[in-house]
């Protein structure tokens, strides 16, 4: 990276520079559902002692679908739209824990299938006027 | 006390530049305050929306300020669902004996563009993707094939029905029947929902008089009674729209709950309905709340709808009047629309439309971001 800065895309998804980022979730200490990005309190119980817990880091693809038009704003991206690529959207199952929306670092229709199994990886999402690559969270197949 | 509907205004749904969102909204107020031969000054209340197109309760100042308690209603999709809800709820008290329900919008071209803020998501959803509906309606779908064994072609039958329909319908945008193959073969978008499946965001304006059951002939010569209103939000574990992140656990979705609450407060089932209008933002959504809504089994729409058994003259016609494919979909209006429907399909007032045989139930269901669903029964 040299002396390229860089960010998450939000802090309180995942640290960012870090050695072995995770994903940033809460537990209800009550009721023991999980949720991300972490919550102050629980959308299952209402309860408001939760916990901070790092997600795993492997899962298997629930669902997908490949975005094929540009989204309008507030997406902000490297591409305009007449250098747009497709990019893969799904939900991936973490073992024991909850679903999580994803970007997928794939948007092959005959490589993307329910049940895949697949892992956390990260994607710049766009670049700053000042320079900055801003970070975000994605899935790859694995 | 039970509200009926006693006088129904639509303007025509699609594109009229020139025209704003609330002046189509007065233009279908000022038809159903005279399809109900009522004075606006005799309306005693009023609840209403729209999404793009500013506050209801300017509609003052074309029908005339009178005064009366007029409550602006913004809940997403399910905003014209949520407002005759709540007038038959002030029909139901006692509190007043007629009122106005109207929703009207004026969106931008392409896809909605929501701002995650008014969701409780932080600017990061947005900035990455994921604030587009299309994307979730067609995730949705992608696990429903999976679990169910949905074969693709019932997702252009449905588009194509709905183009059908369209045709049929003077107030509608899209007039044009589109062949299977065309459907079939059209820009995939959102994988496996092509072009000719998704609906646009659009205009128009639909308006409905209520009043007290007991009240109705002196309005209408073919009431339709509301058997049921009942409008539901999203559950802990449920799978719905802008959810970064949902539970293992599968809960019912909020057109499940509202569906269920529709059918107990009118001491009805799924096989009492003749005709429904049913949400269809894209093909499989209507394909998915067939079966939300109990008319079939999960899993069972291929043989449904490779049997025609929803259309106009099939066993249960869904989306009479083309649906949201065929008109577009003016958050506002939209499910006053299919309201609207319903009401001139009872009265046999549908023309080439007309379902053709007797019916005396109708069913209407919207769902909207971020899980929020609205039903409704109605009976000659």
């Amino acid at each position: 990276m040299g002396n390229v800065r860089s960010r998450a895309i939000d802090d309180a998804l995942f640290d960012w520079p870090a050695p072995d980022p995770a994903l940033k979730g809460s537990r209800c200490r009550r009721c023991g559902a999980h949720a991300f990005p972490a919550m102050a309190s629980c959308r299952s119980c209402g309860g408001t002692e939760v916990e901070a817990v790092e997600l795993p880091r492997r899962g298997t693809l629930w669902t997908w679908t490949v975005q094929r038009y540009m989204p309008k704003p507030p997406y902000r991206s490297l591409h305009t739209e007449a250098t747009f690529e497709p990019f893969g959207v799904g939900y991936v199952e973490l073992p024991g824990t909850l679903r999580i929306e994803t970007r997928l670092l794939e948007h092959d229709p005959a490589r993307l299938r329910i049940g895949a199994p697949v892992e956390l990886a990260f994607y710049t999402q766009y670049v700053e006027t000042d320079g900055t690559e801003v970070v975000n969270y994605a899935f790859r197949m694995a | 006390m039970r509200a009926a509907i006693v006088g129904i205004g639509i303007h025509p749904f699609g594109r009229t530049p020139g025209v704003s969102g609330l002046q189509q909204g007065a233009v279908a107020a000022r038809r159903a305050l005279a399809d109900a031969g009522v004075r606006w000054q005799d309306v005693q209340f009023a609840y209403g929306g729209s999404y793009s197109a500013g506050n209801a309760d300017a509609l003052g100042n074309e029908l005339g300020l009178t005064g009366i308690p007029f409550i602006n209603v913004l809940n997403g999709c399910a905003t014209g669902g949520s407002s005759l809800v709540a007038a038959c709820q002030a029909i139901a008290s006692g509190a007043a004996d007629l009122g106005l329900v109207v929703g009207f919008d004026k969106h931008d071209r392409g896809a909605f563009n929501a701002h995650p803020a008014e969701y409780g998501l932080g600017d990061w959803y947005g900035e990455a993707g994921f604030m587009v509906t299309t994307q979730f309606f067609a995730m949705k779908l992608r696990r429903y094939m999976h679990d169910h064994g949905i074969h693709a072609d019932s997702l252009v039958r449905i588009a194509e029905k709905a183009y059908a329909n369209g045709a049929l319908n003077p107030n509608a945008w899209r007039r044009t029947p589109i062949g299977f193959e065309e459907i079939q073969h059209s820009t995939m978008v959102n994988d496996p929902l092509t072009k000719y499946m998704f609906c646009s965001p659009a205009e128009g304006g639909v308006a409905l008089v209520v009043c007290r059951e007991d009240h109705a002939k002196r309005y209408a010569r073919t009431p339709v009674y509301v058997g049921a209103a009942a409008m539901r939000t999203r559950c802990a574990g449920a799978f719905e729209v802008y959810g970064t992140s949902v539970s293992l656990d599968d809960a019912p979705n909020a057109t499940a709950l509202a569906s269920r609450a529709a059918y107990e407060m009118a001491g009805l089932g799924p096989a009492d309905v003749h005709v429904a209008s049913i949400q269809d933002t894209e093909s499989g959504a209507e394909l998915m709340h067939m079966a939300e809504n109990g008319f079939c089994e999960h899993g069972a729409q291929d043989d449904m709808l490779a049997r025609g058994a929803t259309r106009i003259d099939g066993r249960l016609p869904i989306n009479t009047d083309g649906g949201c494919l065929a008109n577009g979909e003016p958050i506002g209006a939209s499910g006053l629309r299919q309201v609207h429907e319903i009401v001139l399909q009872l009265r046999g007032a549908a023309g080439a439309r007309q379902v053709p045989r007797p019916i005396m139930t109708g069913y209407t269901h919207v769902y909207g971001a971020p899980g929020v669903s609205a039903v409704t029964i109605l009976q000659k």
